[in-house]
């Protein structure tokens, strides 16, 4: 494929993700962090929510497995979730985990079920959309190309 | 007596000056002035400040962390970590910590941000002290947060267009 079309898809691809609300304007500040001192700086903080949100829908997975759910550890995990997932700007995932942290409030825990398999679905869509986008730039950085900047006409 | 930069900097009651020299300092050395027991001015050898923005970010969370750390190197500054208040409060116990500006988050595991900022007014940190809340706080809670011995409030996420003119307001109080 062609630089041109690559960055072009590149592009369209970003777009999507901002259009299908997986992403909010938190990314945009995430990419405005990186720079020439700092390249891989938003693939580094996206890597650490990765391995902090598998862990926490790990914990999360075997709370709510227990007989009697402890809806005080439930909700650190919601909220820690809910933090790390604004910070990046998954705000499909942050969405969920707002709704899910309503149901631990009101110790509903076939509610709080409902919401872990949500926020897993919401989670593993932006994973496997970022892991994407970073292939897409590696492929452009890889043919000697640069990332283009992210122009949002919309 | 007009002070010049330096004082400004040394002189621990007066952050917020030291903070604008901080952020804005110009690369010229600047000249040191001495005053003589007559009240003259007399230049003396011209000293270059070099100091960058210290600050303490206080997150149960990496990957916020990890953010606001980047956030405060992009505005030229340098930070330390603590992963709850607990920490925050060890970090100053030996009474040599000296940060300029503590970033502060609410909902932590060990201590909180609330009960954090607490103490460490009873210890006389005189550090400005920024809480970092959600949108889901209400008024009451922010206000507690406030109480507690906070200088200003923002809502998560940070950003480098919050916090920069948030600094520069302060520093105009």
């Amino acid at each position: 494929m062609e630089l041109v079309q690559m960055q072009k898809s590149l592009q369209d691809y970003t777009k999507s993700l901002f259009l299908d609300g997986v992403l909010d304007s938190q990314f945009l500040q995430l990419q405005q962090l990186q720079d020439e001192s700092n390249p891989d700086f938003v693939s580094q903080v996206v890597t650490l929510f990765f391995q902090d949100s598998d862990r926490i829908l790990n914990d999360l997975s075997l709370s709510l497995d227990q007989q009697v759910v402890d809806f005080k550890k439930v909700d650190p995990h919601v909220h820690q979730l809910k933090g790390s997932s604004s910070s990046i700007g998954a705000q499909r995932v942050k969405n969920a985990c707002v709704v899910f942290r309503s149901f631990c409030e009101q110790q509903n825990v076939e509610g709080c079920h409902r919401c872990l398999q949500q926020v897993k679905k919401e989670y593993y869509l932006v994973k496997n959309r970022l892991e994407t986008l970073f292939k897409l730039e590696q492929q452009i950085v890889a043919s000697g190309g640069m990332i283009p900047a992210m122009e949002l006409g919309f | 007596m007009q002070e010049d930069s330096y004082t400004l900097i040394t002189n621990t009651k007066k952050h917020t000056h030291a903070l604008e020299h901080l952020l804005f300092e110009e690369k010229k050395p600047k000249m040191a002035t001495t005053s003589t027991s007559t009240g003259d001015i007399k230049k003396t050898k011209s000293v270059e400040v070099k100091k960058k923005l210290n600050v303490l970010i206080v997150d149960d969370d990496t990957v916020i962390r990890k953010l606001h750390e980047n956030i405060i190197k992009s505005i030229g500054g340098i930070s330390q970590t603590a992963k709850n208040g607990e920490e925050a409060v060890n970090i100053h116990r030996d009474g040599n910590a000296s940060f300029d500006l503590i970033l502060m988050d609410k909902e932590m595991p060990e201590r909180d941000g609330l009960s954090a900022t607490k103490k460490l007014r009873e210890m006389k940190v005189t550090s400005m002290i920024i809480g970092v809340t959600t949108l889901a706080d209400n008024e009451e809670e922010r206000k507690a947060f406030m109480e507690a011995g906070l200088n200003h409030c923002l809502a998560k996420p940070l950003s480098k267009a919050k916090i920069l003119p948030l600094i520069n307001n302060l520093m105009d109080a």
